[in-house]
């Protein structure tokens, strides 16, 4: 508990599109291919408009490089596996939509936007029939009809000033395009919006997803963010997510993540909730070799709620590390964080949940909650609450809860005459239902159940949907 | 139907059964009595096939196979059931995927064919019918939340729809009110059959008022120290356990 750094969230980044010198020239030229890739991106005319964030971000990542243990919020996140290779975007790829549709989620009806190796690729999304005003598409195409709107949003949440912050400076210094989503005040989108990011995965390849959501006030959305790679290889893929959520606007994310075992996944996710705003998010994670979630949300009005959900299945020597971060700015805010994971193997998570309550943010209602099933002797968890409450007359709970299979239960369920194998399934199952039973769209829900019964260990694909 | 020759059973270092002999014919109730420690409960989960417990010597026969080698699983399959003393909270497993999983693993078994999602929901509302409990419990996650009373409901719920060969209760009767009671011994009395044998653990008497045993049996310090008829549970509950034999007056004592 403790530390320091509550007044840092509240300070104001500086204009994306201030107009700097090229400073390009002055920086080391130690980071190998990611300074190649950006010196071309610099030289793209096509896309200029991104010039100077990009240079800001790129000098800050070759300021402080990869982060390292000795930062506490990657104490427990060895990444050198990532800064040991040398990453390359890969040449653009048309993949056909029959590879697409493996990722997809079969009965989920409206948009979707699909991103390949990180670029949008039209032929492959459908975004007609959206309601009037909405955008959903390329940024880079945003930054051609509005740009005010681009400058106003884009790298306002997701700063990168902090040393811990180098994949986000890198995201920045390497964008190129991304994905917008813009509702308009007072509309509801009926359908959800899909936003699929597929890597097509050689050895080595890297992506830098961008995505800037905007809900407006009143307005109602609900985003499911996938990642997903179409081979086993170890690519990387440096995901950064701003949200901002209006005045008294709904937004049910989902993200989920399907990476290949080999994969590594960096993703952060920023949020801004305004008056009244209700932001929830399930992230269900169940690939990659190294993933790091981190969220970072901010409650900037009063009578906002934030709930995150997360669900992650890791075995081998795999590691999952959700971070989140929610800074109750106003009073009368909730936030609610319900985090299971369950390990086998030797594989390692890592949970650190810090909650910040300003000093005028009376009223919070703040409830964390963490659970984690081992499933083997090797397994092993990190988990750390950080509360710094500077008001007070708050609420704020957290909970730890790290266990094996009750063996009362396994026999139960034998002496009823299922098989030890069955038994286990069906008490896996049941740890992860309650945050599976929150996802509200109905095909993603089953078809994440089926999934997850495919990837516990011995199954044998039984369906637990009720009898 | 069931042999239990000089069982032995202990848990780490503390030996619990110390020779305990046991016949039940097809279509008996047996009731299985003594005081608290007496190894009771024991019994009930060696026979059902609870690991935490190891057998060190004697034999338990069930329908000519040796029970103690068979895995809990199995023994469910070919019939065994106990109703446990404190059933186990399962939260996220429904009460009625548990019992459709269970029913057609034993089908399975026997070789019938497994039931439909219609089929099985038409048999499970006839046998809530007869105990007289709401069809509310099936979508209720197994035990979470229940009442010492609903749990016992619950396992004799499940023991009419699984319809075991040897159905064992261990004190099932503990804890229970009188309309509890009733449904209890409905179930068992229900079940009653030239094919369905049935060991009953208990404390107290009162229960062998609804299910009238064929043969009672004392049990104190790992040892079945009398057996008798029906007559026998009265006797205990006049005189108590003191006067059975040195050996329950020291049990009764401390």
């Amino acid at each position: 508990m403790g530390g320091s750094g509550a007044t840092s969230k509240l300070r104001s980044a500086p204009s994306a599109f201030q107009k700097t010198p090229a400073m390009t020239t002055q920086l080391a030229a130690r980071q190998g291919t990611y300074r190649a890739t950006f010196d071309q991106l610099q030289q793209d005319p096509r896309v200029d408009a991104f010039g100077a964030l990009r240079a800001r971000g790129f000098a800050r990542f070759s300021e402080v490089g990869f982060p390292t243990t000795r930062l506490e919020s990657w104490r427990f996140t060895n990444v050198s596996p990532v800064t040991q290779r040398q990453f390359a975007v890969p040449a653009p790829t048309d993949l056909e939509p029959s590879v697409i549709s493996s990722f997809e989620l079969n009965g989920v009806e409206g948009p979707q936007v699909v991103c390949v190796d990180g670029r949008y690729s039209p032929h492959l999304s459908s975004v007609s029939e959206l309601p009037v005003g909405v955008e959903l598409g390329s940024m880079a195409d945003l930054l051609g009809t509005n740009p005010k709107v681009v400058a106003q949003h884009l790298a306002q949440l997701a700063r990168f000033d902090d040393p811990a912050a180098s994949f986000t400076a890198l995201n920045t210094g390497l964008l190129q395009d991304g994905l917008v989503v813009r509702i308009p005040d007072d509309t509801v989108l009926e359908t959800p919006v899909r936003l699929l990011f597929v890597s097509t995965g050689g050895n080595d390849a890297m992506s830098h997803p961008r995505t800037l959501v905007m809900a407006g006030t009143n307005s109602q959305v609900r985003l499911v963010e996938s990642y997903a790679g179409v081979s086993d290889n170890a690519y990387l893929t440096n995901a950064v997510t701003e949200v901002f959520v209006g005045d008294g606007a709904v937004v049910e994310h989902y993200k989920l993540l399907r990476e290949s075992v080999e994969a590594f996944h960096i993703a952060s996710m920023h949020l801004s909730l305004g008056r009244s705003a209700t932001f929830s998010s399930n992230a269900i994670t169940l690939g990659g070799a190294i993933v790091r979630n981190e969220v970072m949300a901010e409650l900037r009005g009063e009578g906002g709620e934030c709930t995150l959900n997360g669900l992650y299945l890791v075995d081998g020597t795999r590691l999952v590390d959700n971070h989140t971060t929610i800074l109750h700015a106003k009073p009368h805010c909730d936030s609610h964080e319900l985090y299971k994971g369950i390990l086998d193997n030797q594989s390692r998570a890592v949970f650190n949940g810090k909650i910040i309550v300003a000093i005028d943010a009376q009223k919070t209602d703040a409830k964390q909650t963490n659970k984690a099933l081992l499933l083997s002797e090797e397994a092993q968890i990190n988990t750390k609450p950080e509360l710094e409450i500077f008001a007070d007359d708050v609420k704020c709970t957290h909970g730890a809860t790290i266990g094996q299979l009750d063996s009362d239960a396994l026999f139960y369920l034998r002496s009823r005459g299922l098989d030890l194998e069955q038994a286990r399934d069906v008490l896996i199952h049941a740890f992860a239902s309650d945050v599976l039973d929150r996802i509200t769209i109905a095909p993603i829900r089953e078809q994440l159940d089926s999934v997850l019964l495919q990837q516990l260990p011995g199954s044998r694909h039984a369906s637990f949907a009720t009898a | 139907m069931l042999t239990v020759k000089n069982l032995h059973a202990r848990i780490g270092d503390h030996e619990i059964l110390k020779g305990v002999d046991i016949t039940v014919n097809p279509g008996e109730v047996h009731a299985i009595m003594g005081p608290n420690g007496s190894g009771k409960s024991t019994l009930a989960n060696v026979l059902a096939g609870r690991e935490d417990y190891e057998v060190t010597d004697g034999t338990v026969t069930y329908e000519g196979k040796d029970l103690l080698e068979m895995d809990p699983e199995d023994r469910a399959r070919e019939g065994v059931f106990l109703a446990f003393q404190y059933p186990v909270e399962i939260p996220g497993v429904n009460n009625a995927y548990l019992l459709k999983a269970a029913l057609n693993e034993i089908r399975k078994h026997r070789g019938e064919s497994e039931l439909d999602a219609m089929d099985f929901m038409t048999l499970v509302k006839e046998r809530m019918k007869v105990l007289d409990i709401d069809t509310g419990l099936l979508n209720r996650p197994v035990n979470d939340g229940f009442s010492g009373g609903e749990k016992k409901r619950n396992e004799i719920f499940q023991m009419v729809v699984l319809e075991p060969k040897l159905a064992i209760m261990d004190e099932t009767d503990s804890g229970l009110d009188i309309d509890a009671l009733k449904v209890v011994s409905k179930g068992v009395n229900t079940l009653r059959s030239p094919d369905c044998s049935t060991i009953v653990v208990t404390h107290y008497q009162r229960l062998l008022n609804y299910i009238v045993p064929d043969v009672v049996h004392v049990l104190s310090d790992g040892r079945i120290v009398k057996s008798g008829g029906k007559e026998l549970a009265l006797e205990l509950e006049e005189k108590g356990y003191g006067w059975i034999g040195s050996d329950v007056q020291a049990q009764v004592g401390a």
